[in-house]
């Protein structure tokens, strides 16, 4: 099957069965960002795997946009603090095998 | 295959009441959601383990079988037949419960497709199905590698799920560093993109040596005399050798940098990190009568 370089709002609003309005809210959050393409309102595809996230958290564990944000701004700073302790194991490696 | 203690998974006894059930398996579900415990395997695990015992509890009729049977239920269908053919001797009939439609294949244990004669995903599929809707399924790899194997740009061929890829990996790769290839993950529906494949690299190091990034470390080991009246050693670098001049005097612990000399930088074709290599001195464990001698001497000298 053809793969679209963006997919209509409503499309995701009907594949994912979740309202518009919470597509709009988080727009309007700045959590996505929606592109004009022939006058219908898309988001690129690049932005699915977050956009998806975002579904799963309001649908499966009832998390508002808000509660969203907030949990997006934690996950970016635990990956942060992943990607330092991963940094700190490798010095930590290099001091406790003296050659 | 064990028996799996649903109740214990949800932190309830076996009288806990339906809003129990849902009220516990809430609140576990967003502690280990897998979107709010990314790359955490065991967080993953845990969220399947309450989602199976959710997936029990929650519906009467298999919560019923499951306290039936309990630590039985290996011979459950056994019994069941049992109690069967002796209903049927008293003309008492029951009726089997209607049982599953919608059969999904998912992370359901064996204990639980074993007493439920079938897998994962109930009528409507489990609450939090994750079937690819559009965008296929990202996937994910570890790729071990050893330090010198990521010295030079070089191409590789993986198996992810059967399927071989060609990967171009370029040196000087991290430790521990992901890197996503694009449209390598499950395939999408309704016209989706491809999830993508995220690789994890675990570098082996059993070379001589140490590796900050791009900088490399060595320790280079001289002889006494080079160390006190200078000289010329020879020091392997990651790709060959390089004759260094040492100066008379020279102190353990001296630490000297080859520009250039260290591990390539990633994705920056041609640079490297520096080498920087320690001196140390090994001295002479057993002295003949003569170098005792001598040494002796050189001692009474330096006193005087």
């Amino acid at each position: 099957m053809k793969t679209t370089q963006y997919i209509a709002v409503k499309e995701v609003s009907k594949i994912y069965n979740v309202e518009i309005s919470f597509l709009s809210t988080l727009k309007e959050m700045g959590l996505i960002e929606c592109i004009l393409v022939s006058q219908t309102e898309c988001i690129h595809t690049e932005a699915i795997h977050d956009v998806e996230k975002m579904i799963r958290m309001h649908q499966d564990l009832s998390v508002n946009p808000e509660g969203i944000d907030i949990i997006f701004n934690l996950l970016e700073k635990v990956d942060q603090m992943d990607r330092e302790l991963k940094r700190l194991h490798n010095r930590i490696q290099f001091h406790e095998n003296p050659k | 295959m064990e028996y799996i203690d649903y109740y214990k998974v949800l932190g309830l006894d076996k009288k806990a009441s339906t809003a129990d059930i849902k009220k516990a398996y809430r609140k576990l579900a967003r502690k280990y959601h897998p979107d709010v415990n990314p790359n955490d395997p065991k967080s993953e695990q845990k969220f399947k383990e309450i989602n199976e015992a959710n997936e029990v509890l929650s519906n009467p009729e298999n919560r019923k079988k499951y306290d039936e049977f309990g630590k039985d239920w290996k011979h459950a269908d056994e019994i069941k037949k049992a109690q069967k053919e002796q209903q049927q001797y008293q003309r008492s009939y029951q009726t089997q419960g209607g049982g599953y439609e919608n059969a999904q294949g998912g992370d359901f244990s064996d204990f639980f497709e074993s007493m439920f004669n079938r897998q994962g995903g109930s009528k409507g599929g489990s609450p939090f199905g994750r079937q690819v809707k559009y965008k296929g399924q990202d996937y994910n790899a570890e790729l071990q590698l050893n330090l010198k194997d990521v010295y030079t740009t070089h191409k590789r061929t993986i198996t992810v799920n059967d399927k071989n890829i060609r990967l171009t990996i370029p040196a000087g790769v991290e430790n521990g560093q992901v890197i996503k290839i694009k449209g390598h993950g499950g395939p999408g529906v309704q016209g989706g993109p491809k999830g993508d494949l995220y690789i994890t690299f675990s570098i082996l190091n059993n070379t001589n040596f140490r590796r900050d990034k791009n900088d490399l470390y060595k320790t280079e080991i001289l002889d006494l005399y080079t160390m006190i009246l200078g000289g010329e050693t020879t020091v392997e670098t990651f790709d060959g050798k390089v004759k260094l001049k040492i100066k008379s005097g020279t102190q353990p612990g001296t630490k000297v940098k080859l520009k250039g000399k260290g591990f390539p930088i990633y994705k920056k074709e041609g640079s490297h990190g520096d080498l920087y290599v320690t001196y140390d001195v090994k001295l002479p464990a057993t002295l003949s009568e003569k170098e005792k001698e001598l040494f002796n001497e050189l001692s009474k000298l330096r006193s005087s």
